[in-house]
């Protein structure tokens, strides 16, 4: 209960005031294609030099907890998730705003990111010990089993074809491989220089979700100048806020899963979304309205991306290991003023420690009334005539991809991966389970890697990758994953193989 | 107006015809940029900002220095990138890691070796030290080669990957003790070796003075020694490995600085390397270096163009059996 008593300190005017800086401009810079939290964070870095320790953790942990939320700005109405952990937004979120509902996606995404977030931050107060215990306990065969996990996700993750969803997620986990490789330092596919760091996720993800996007709006635009402005209904708050927590079980399995995944060191919250929506959708009695712009879609990718946030920084602050890229210029921000994470902060800098996690619990809270505010904006954004937007996307996309590493080779990558995906997409292949490959590739294999190495050494590869409680679990869940998926494929025989057929069989079915 | 414009191009042709004569005596003119070849946030990163945030100060560059990461490949597209296309005009300073671009360029499959880069001065060494868990059996180092003799092959350790400082210590140490060890690279860099370690993955790992110094500190590690010559300031309660009788140098430290391009005019590299070291000096850079945990130790060009021409030799000899 020691976080009570240094409420006070972040409600100071200053204080406070960089508190909003930071939610407002987290929320803004979320929702610009390219920014993902962990460059908002980095940028924000060489402010808080001149800043008080506590206040500069007051001004990262704002912008942390609402760049992951801003995301789900661009997700849902332009189809572009602002970072890796709003991909799942996108398949729900989108849909609902083309059908009208853009207002009440936003509403929902908000409200389930405050649930999630606020959850996963009482976990990081309260349980912090037991926790870090728990994010140990994850070595290289267990990441292995549950990259493996995640790959199971990839088949069922679209509304359309397993066939189709799994062989874009193979040609991303073979994305995934080009470049030096991690930890041997071997050669592979690198044909031109720009691909020698191998393929950036961020500049992917923009590629593989704008372009396509870019290049659909300025087709239309050309033949039907009026073509596709979303129509925004007005959505009441409180008529969210009711649907928020009426949805009780996609609320609950997405802040769940995202509080243990974002705990895990190396997984951090780029799965996150997709798995809780994976999960979501499989236990839910309604599955088959997922992907048709379905709230409970929406709400358990949104609470999971923000429900990782507090968990994700229990290996930084009690092990003073970065548990991801965000909490490793977060240490940054830390030892610029000669803190040390671990016990020395929460014994010598309690005033520190506890007000930088209590800000981040206030944090949420505004993110969630801004946020709420800037879904009544939306509708405003989603007026912009297809040419404007295609225009601004294009550029946004640009700036976005070259940003991340400061590369011209990304913005080629970017536009190379966007323009093989919208012929991809006439096909009905989607680009989330392509991004979920590249995503998962690396963790698979270098933990793969690492593990039988590990292995060779002391025992076998079979004892090190196939016994112990924690390894059976993980495949004892892959192994449902796959019959699952595999039962609902022959009970329901899909012929639905495009996105707009599975929207016209939403149409008939409501 | 054509008076105008040819008085204009003669004023222009004096400027530039001055500007090259007297040996760039205005350099810099505008900021200058720092490539850092790894991420936002990573050590190297954190130290580049700090070393070189009075560089605007009158009695340092007179000029702010912006950094730019290009992070990817273990340092190599930075590096690639910096020796192929940054412009040798002075405006492009570049950050080296000693020994990863050496190790990397023996290694081959890279476009740079130490003859692409003019040394402008270094600001930071940091050792590697060997790292068990606080609840490990081993106490010194002899526990970990008496372990490994026992069982050879089967002492697992862990360190930031291939061609890097932490490989270059774990050669040493398996050539000077005799045996043969398990060296697992990891794909996290320091901060993923070190979380192996903690939690058990490994028996011991060679990682960062400055990581290890805070691990301890949290009370996760205990540090058995020090792959350098002398004791650190950090740690001077941890004897080097030889003290502890392993034939071990200081090959593996990680010597952080500042270089440029091959072909940067004399002028601009001698203004430089009679400026920045100095800029290093700057109390308040020493303070929050300290703060963070990170070993400085300045040198100037001529001993930083001294030490690579010694690390390359060390290196060579080295990875040769590899």
């Amino acid at each position: 209960m020691e976080f009570i008593q240094y409420f006070g300190d972040v409600f100071v005017p200053f204080n406070f005031m960089l508190l909003m800086l930071g939610t407002v401009g987290g929320l803004i810079l979320g929702a610009t294609p390219g920014l993902s939290p962990t460059m908002a964070v980095a940028l924000l870095i060489p402010f808080t030099f001149r800043l008080e320790p506590a206040q500069g953790l007051i001004l990262l942990g704002a912008a942390y907890t609402s760049t992951v939320a801003g995301g789900a700005v661009s997700a849902i109405l332009l189809k572009i998730p602002g970072a890796p952990a709003n991909i799942a937004t996108t398949l729900d979120g989108h849909t609902m705003a083309k059908k009208g509902q853009g207002a009440r996606a936003l509403q929902l995404s908000f409200l389930a990111s405050a649930v999630g977030g606020i959850f996963g931050v009482f976990l990081l107060i309260f349980l912090t010990p037991v926790l870090a215990q728990w994010a140990l306990a994850f070595g290289p065969s267990h990441l292995f089993w549950l990259a493996i996990l995640g790959v199971t996700v990839i088949g069922s993750l679209d509304g359309g074809s397993v066939v189709k969803g799994l062989l874009a997620g193979c040609i991303g986990l073979w994305l995934s491989t080009i470049g030096f490789d991690d930890i041997m330092g071997a050669q592979r596919f690198i044909f031109h220089d720009s691909l020698a760091g191998g393929i950036n996720v961020i500049p992917a993800l923009i590629g593989l979700f704008a372009i396509p996007q870019v290049i659909t709006m300025f087709a239309k635009g050309r033949s039907r100048l009026d073509a596709e402005v979303l129509e925004v209904e007005r959505h009441p708050i409180g008529d969210a806020i009711r649907e928020v927590f009426g949805r009780m079980r996609a609320l609950s399995i997405g802040t769940i899963t995202g509080s243990i995944i974002g705990l895990i060191p190396g997984v951090g919250g780029q799965i996150a979304g997709l798995v809780a929506y994976d999960q979501a959708k499989k236990t839910s009695p309604e599955r088959d309205k997922f992907g048709t712009g379905h709230p409970e879609g929406v709400i358990a990718a949104e609470s999971a991306n923000n429900a990782m946030v507090g968990p994700s920084l229990v290996p930084l602050l009690t092990l003073s290991i970065p548990g991801s890229p965000t909490a490793a210029v977060l240490l940054g921000g830390l030892l610029i003023h000669g803190i040390f994470p671990g016990s020395d902060l929460f014994d010598n800098h309690p005033q520190v420690a506890w007000t930088f996690i209590n800000s981040m619990l206030i944090g949420q809270v505004l993110m969630c009334i801004f946020g709420l505010y800037v879904a009544g904006l939306a509708a405003r954004v989603a007026q912009v005539p297809n040419e404007v937007m295609a225009a601004v996307v294009l550029a946004l996309a640009v700036f976005g991809s070259y940003s991340v590493q400061t590369s011209m080779g990304d913005v080629y990558v970017m536009a190379a991966l966007g323009t093989g995906m919208y012929f991809l997409e006439r096909f009905g292949f989607s680009a989330a389970p392509l991004v979920l490959g590249l995503i998962l590739g690396p963790i698979a294999e270098a933990n793969f890697i690492q593990g039988s190495m590990i292995a060779n050494a002391t025992s076998s590869v079979s004892q090190y990758f196939f016994t112990g409680a924690l390894n059976l679990t993980l495949i004892a869940i892959v192994v449902l994953s796959v019959g699952y998926s595999v039962l609902m494929e022959l009970r329901a025989r899909r012929v639905v193989t495009t996105k707009d057929e599975a929207v016209a069989k939403e149409e008939a079915l409501s | 107006m054509k008076k105008l414009l040819a008085g204009a191009a003669i004023a222009l042709a004096a400027v530039t015809g001055t500007a090259q004569a007297d040996g760039h005596a205005n350099y810099p003119e505008r900021p200058v940029m720092l490539m850092v070849s790894y991420g936002a946030g990573g050590a190297t990163d954190f130290q580049a900002r700090i070393v070189t945030m009075t560089a605007g100060n009158e009695d340092a560059l007179g000029m702010p220095i912006a950094i730019i990461n290009k992070p990817g490949a273990g340092g190599r597209v930075g590096w690639n990138w910096f020796a192929g296309q940054a412009d040798a005009d002075g405006y492009t300073m570049g950050a080296y890691n000693v020994p990863h671009f050496i190790a990397q360029s023996i290694e081959g499959g890279v476009s740079y070796s130490t003859d692409s880069f003019e040394p402008i001065a270094n600001w930071g060494a940091d050792p590697a030290v060997f790292v068990v868990a606080a609840d490990s059996a081993f106490n010194s180092m002899s526990d970990v080669v008496g372990y490994a003799k026992e069982n050879p092959g089967k002492l697992t350790f862990s360190g930031a990957g291939l061609f890097v400082g932490h490989h270059i210590a774990a050669l040493q140490l398996e050539k000077a003790a005799g045996v043969k060890l398990a060296y697992i690279p990891n794909n996290k860099g320091g901060a993923g070796a070190m979380k192996a370690v903690i939690a058990g993955e490994v028996l011991g790992g060679v990682n960062n003075l400055s990581d290890a110094f805070r691990a301890r500190e949290a009370g996760n590690v205990k540090i058995l020694g020090v792959f350098d010559l002398e004791r650190n300031d950090f740690l001077p309660d941890v004897p080097t490995l030889k003290e502890q009788g392993y034939d071990i140098d200081n090959a593996s430290v990680n010597f952080r600085g500042v270089m440029v391009p091959k072909g940067t005019p004399q002028g601009v590299i001698d203004k430089l390397a009679a400026t920045v070291p100095a800029m290093f000096e700057n109390s308040r850079v020493a303070s929050r270096m300290k703060a963070g945990g990170s070993p400085m130790h300045i040198m100037t060009r001529d001993e930083v163009l001294e030490m690579w021409a010694a690390r390359e030799e060390t290196l060579k000899e080295l990875l040769a059996g590899l």
